[in-house]
């Protein structure tokens, strides 16, 4: 458990860390966190010949909120945006998914963009910014930053569109549209695990606190977070019957769960509609309050 | 004031050094020696055609690579079998590095040695072998099935085979009471795979010293004594010129009882061939894949009963998957067939096991060593009888018991130890009524209830065990007084943070009368004490406890000749305080300890103002005796030994409430009670801790660790990502109460705590999990996925 022999650079700017990454190609990795990055490569399952380390990039350790959304710098831990309250006013599901984000010494060092730019279909934070339609910046050397959605952004289990020299610099989450609610709800083997299944809901009511919108966004139950929008299924119905089953059997006919070691195919199917259930009538119980 | 403090909550003296980062572990040793990588079989079942380590010679820090070609031949043959038994008739074992075929993954093949550890692995990955595939073995059945064979020369692929029966009173058969009982079931169970995964893994540190021709050893083992003898015998070394030391080792819950491991005799050799420092510590996926794993077995069970459910025979045969190799021999299922029995007399008992060889990595005790399967198995059949019945589950275990008065009771069996499986003491309906009480047994019906009509479902569930513990064949202890009042104890076992240097100064502060605080206990360094067996069996506190308290009563009683000496006294007449010796109600008549540690060593040269007072002109001895009497030995010193005739008998009642989430499946353990019984006790919060360890590790059996094989002998959750052990999150509080039912074989009268907590928590929850769903728990571990599936296979039934 030891990794191979790498280069290792530490920039001191982003525009340093971009020139290192444009000269590295296929062989650059980028070092933020380490959560997932580290243990890959102690396992000899990831070699990357360079290693950028971005910890000494201040300017990346950024989070903004306004009325417009959330901007999470590349270096802003898990454990920042959690805890912080300007987040959690314009977008409570951040707050919400990140307690189900591990443990917190992992939420101390592990960051929100790196979970995103890491795509594992399994983790939360990739399906909150897809429910929320968010956007990932990328940058590159010499050439504009990119904003890409996050539908466009995640292609398959581990499997971005950031490119081979760029750096994913902050990931966008827009804010939560008046009268609406999220909520995030998951069932993990153990405290922190990975999920067995997941669920992110968000809903919007109008004045009459009926259903207008109700989208859910499923983790570990496809190649990539699977977004599945049941307004039609709610049908501008109360808030307090956001949760039917019509609605669950919605979702579970759009998941696309595997048999692994720890759970079937089927009972993960199960508990993504119970899940979706549960987020969404706690979503629009939320809303009604809000 | 030094009163008795065994039996009192005295603080772990090792605690502070451990949890502020002072311990010494393996790997925090020999900072600037080489260190050893292995490349390890990708395949279960392979032949090995050729090994090509020429891309490996150029990698920068490489020091030497060996292949089995490459040892001699005394290293290079098998390792031993270090427990024969009749019914192992085709034992096997592995050898260092492999020759020729590897069975099982993790098996080593190439050993390299190198600058550090990551030079070490560099060349591993540069190593070519090619392999042959050849089929795999995986699973209970398929090995049975004997399609294809692990070794060629082991038909059907049965290691041992061993039937033990004992008749009813009347002489007739197990079978014959089944066929004649009023009422009979017949039911297979499972249980499966998981591991001792001790948070530090193996290691193995050797240092050779070519100008004195010795060899030390470090290795996070179980037992250094017997290590030390392996070594010396595979290396062609005198023993005396052969240290083995376990240093801090963090935990070992069996797995390191195992030895010598490959590394064990690889590592010692080639720093000797080398002359160089050489350092291995395992890391997690080399625990994993070749470290042993235990549990695996399947059961099929024949009960005949009467209307109280009182067990009129039992015919259990099950088939133990012990993997590749047999250098453990048979311990475990021996230990599952006799133990079953748990605290129960059947009117007769006939049981069966095939040991059978796998393609996966070997099977040796884990902390419970076969007992979980037993327990699982008779608690499983006990409940299956109160369903059956319709009776209170508690009932018919009551129906079974051993009474308070059958003790000592002979099961007429064959126990671990070759010995009769004769329990001690105890008293079983006691520990019922306690656990009841303490759980709220009686009271359920109604907390159901309440629980159902918010929705919620609970159950309750219960499982009873006896423990055979503190086998021998003997430990030893040795006690020094030194000149400045110290007292210095050791043994020769080994300690994986149990807590013995708490619990043995306990008992040495007591007999000696000293304050704790000027005792220190030595375990597991063949330089302080040669003779051991190891620690393992829940059996230190009983073994080494005992020969510790006989060596302190061996120097108490030099101590108080001495001092009568000195004080013009009768021994009879003197006792030991705060380590001072004195008069009987004469406390300004005395001498304290460290005087007489003076006076029993005659001296010529004084080193210090003590040394004065032994030295040759300055004491009054008499000229006409020599200065060390005939029949004495210089110092205040004493050594004993405690070996006893056969194991103790501990046991405990473990009763558990559970909740399942009607959508969810998911099982949570709200509540866990338990009833203990290992007699006197030396340090009831050691005990208590153990057992809290031990139930979290039952937990973990109960509801998540499973080693995952694939058809191919790949395990699939070789990390702790993937193989999950319960958190604290995970465990619930757990709440004891004690019984002390004194063991009359031991001067002590204790009896093991070790393995006690983990136990019966499988059949404890499956038995919960039962009475919450009324859905048969036949399987163990179950997960939230299994139980859905048994709910939707259930309710397809009855619809």
């Amino acid at each position: 458990m030891k990794p191979p022999p790498f280069d290792y650079h530490a920039p001191r700017t982003v525009g340093e860390a971009l020139e290192v990454l444009a000269d590295a190609g296929p062989e650059g990795k980028v070092l933020a966190g380490g959560q997932s990055l580290i243990p890959l490569m102690n396992m000899r399952l990831a070699a990357p010949a360079r290693l950028v380390d971005i910890n000494r990039i201040g300017a990346l350790d950024t989070v903004t909120a306004d009325a417009r959304g959330v901007r999470v710098g590349a270096l802003a831990r898990h454990a920042t945006v959690e805890r912080s309250a300007a987040v959690a006013e314009r977008q409570p599901l951040l707050r919400q998914a990140l307690r189900h984000v591990a443990h917190p010494v992992i939420r101390n060092r592990g960051t929100v963009v790196g979970s995103i730019v890491h795509a594992d279909p399994a983790a939360e934070l990739p399906a909150v910014l897809a429910l929320l339609g968010g956007t990932v910046r990328l940058a590159r050397h010499g050439a504009p930053e990119r904003e890409v959605p996050a539908a466009e952004f995640f292609l398959g289990p581990l499997e971005s569109a950031l490119q081979p020299g760029e750096l994913a610099v902050s990931a966008f989450f827009p804010a939560l549209p008046p009268g609406s609610g999220t909520a995030f709800c998951e069932i993990a083997r153990r405290h922190g695990d990975f999920a067995l299944a997941g669920v992110a809901a968000l809903v919007t009511l109008d004045d009459d606190l009926r259903i207008t919108t109700a989208k859910v966004a499923c983790i570990g139950v496809g190649p990539v977070p699977v977004v599945v929008d049941v307004s039609a299924e709610c049908a501008r119905r109360p808030a307090a019957s956001a949760a039917s089953p019509a609605v669950a059997a919605a979702v579970r006919d759009r998941v696309e769960p595997e048999d692994d070691i720890h759970a079937t195919a089927e009972y993960r199917r199960h508990l993504t509609g119970v899940l979706a259930e549960r987020a969404l009538r706690l979503a629009a119980e939320r809303a009604s309050h809000g | 004031m030094t009163t008795s403090l065994f039996g009192e909550r005295v603080q772990r003296l090792e605690d502070p050094r451990l949890l502020t980062g002072n311990g010494r572990y393996l790997d925090d040793l020999g900072r600037d020696a080489l260190a050893a990588a292995f490349v390890r079989s990708p395949h279960a079942h392979a032949r090995i055609r050729e090994i090509n380590v020429d891309r490996a010679l150029d990698v920068p820090g490489i020091v030497a690579i060996y292949t089995w070609e490459d040892l001699p031949e005394r290293i290079g043959e098998p390792l031993p079998l270090l427990i024969p038994h009749p019914a192992l008739t085709h034992g096997r074992t592995a050898r260092p590095l492999a020759k020729d075929v590897v069975r099982h993954v993790g098996e080593p093949v190439v050993m390299v040695v190198a600058r550090d550890r990551y030079a070490a692995e560099d060349a591993c990955d540069r190593i070519e072998v090619e392999y042959e595939p050849l089929p795999a073995v995986v699973g209970i059945e398929n090995a049975v099935r004997g399609e294809h064979l692990v070794h060629p020369d082991v038909p059907g692929n049965v290691g041992a085979h061993l039937v033990q029966e004992v008749p009813s009173a009347d002489g007739r058969s197990a079978a014959e009471m089944i066929e004649a009982a009023p009422h009979r079931l017949e039911f297979r169970l499972d249980i499966e795979r998981s591991a001792s995964m001790p948070l530090e893994g193996r290691g193995v540190y050797a240092r050779w010293d070519p100008d004195d021709g010795s060899l030390r050893v470090y290795s996070s083992t179980q037992t250094s004594t017997s290590v030390r003898m392996a070594i010396a015998a595979k290396l062609g070394l005198p023993l005396p010129k052969v240290e083995v030391i376990a240093p801090d080792v963090g935990g070992g819950f069996g797995v390191k009882i195992m030895h010598p491991w490959p590394e064990e005799v690889l590592i010692p050799w080639a720093a000797r061939t080398l002359g160089r420092e050489i350092k291995w510590t395992e890391d997690r996926r080399e625990h994993f894949i070749s470290s042993a794993h235990e549990r695996g077995q399947v059961q099929y069970v024949r009960v005949g009963f009467d209307d109280d459910g009182r067990i009129l025979g039992l015919d259990v045969t099950f088939l133990h998957d012990h993997g590749a190799y047999t250098p453990y021999g048979i311990i475990v299922p021996i230990i599952t067939s006799t133990q079953l029995l748990g605290p129960y007399k059947p009117g007769a008992y006939r049981v069966e096991f095939s040991s059978v060889y796998t393609n996966t990595v070997i099977v040796t005790p884990y902390r419970g060593a076969g007992r979980p399967q037993g327990v699982f198995c008779m608690e499983r059949t006990m409940d299956r009888i109160a369903a059956y019945l319709g009776k209170d589950r508690t009932e018919v275990r009551a129906a079974n018991f051993i009474q308070p008065d059958e003790f000592p009771y002979d099961h007429r069996l064959t126990f671990q130890d070759g010995r009769p499986l004769i329990y001690d003491s105890g008293n079983y309906p006691e520990a019922l009524r306690m656990l009841k009480e303490l759980i709220g047994w009686d009271e359920f019906a109604k907390e159901r209830e309440r629980a159902a009509a918010e929705g919620r479902r609970i159950g309750i569930g219960i499982g009873c065990y006896v423990e055979g513990t503190g086998v021998g064949p003997y430990e030893g202890g040795h006690v020094q007084v030194t000149s400045d009042g110290r007292v210095h104890v050791s043994t020769g076992l080994t300690s994986q943070g149990q807590g013995h240097q708490t619990a043995f100064a306990q008992i040495a502060a007591t007999e000696l009368g000293v304050p704790i605080e000027r005792v220190s206990v030595v375990t597991g360094d063949t330089r302080r004490f040669g003779y051991a067996v190891g620690t393992f069996a829940s059996r230190a506190a009983v073994m080494s406890g005992n020969a510790i308290a006989l060596a302190c009563r061996k120097v108490r009683e030099k101590a108080l000749r001495i001092a009568a000496d000195a004080l013009e006294a009768d021994p009879g007449d003197l006792t030991i305080t705060d380590g001072i010796v004195h008069v009987k109600g004469n406390p300004s008549a005395s001498i304290p300890l460290s005087t007489v540690a003076v006076l029993a060593n005659p001296l010529r040269y004084a080193f210090d103002e003590e040394a004065k007072r032994a030295t040759q002109f300055a004491t009054a001895a008499s000229d006409d005796k020599p200065p060390v009497a005939e029949g004495e030995e210089p110092g205040l010193e004493g050594r004993d030994y405690y070996s006893p005739v056969r194991s103790t008998f501990a046991y405990g009642m473990h009763a558990a409430i559970v909740e399942t989430d009607p959508e969810t499946a998911e099982i949570k353990v709200l509540r866990y009670a338990v009833v203990h019984d290992c007699g006197r006790l030396i340090n009831p919060m050691i005990v208590d801790g153990q057992i809290h360890g031990g139930v979290a590790q039952g937990i973990g059996g109960a509801l998540y660790e499973r080693m995952v094989y694939d058809e191919h002998g790949q395990l699939l959750n070789a990390s702790f990502m993937d193989f999950l052990m319960p958190y604290a999150t995970e465990v619930p509080r757990v709440e004891t109460a004690h019984l002390e039912t004194p063991s009359p074989l031991n001067p002590l009268g204790i009896k093991g705590a070790g393995e006690a907590g983990v136990i019966p928590v499988s059949a404890v929850i499956a038995s919960a999990i039962e009475d919450a769903e009324g859905i048969p728990i036949m399987k163990m571990p179950i997960s939230p996925s299994e139980l859905f599936h048994l709910r939707r296979t259930a309710s397809a039934r009855v619809g």
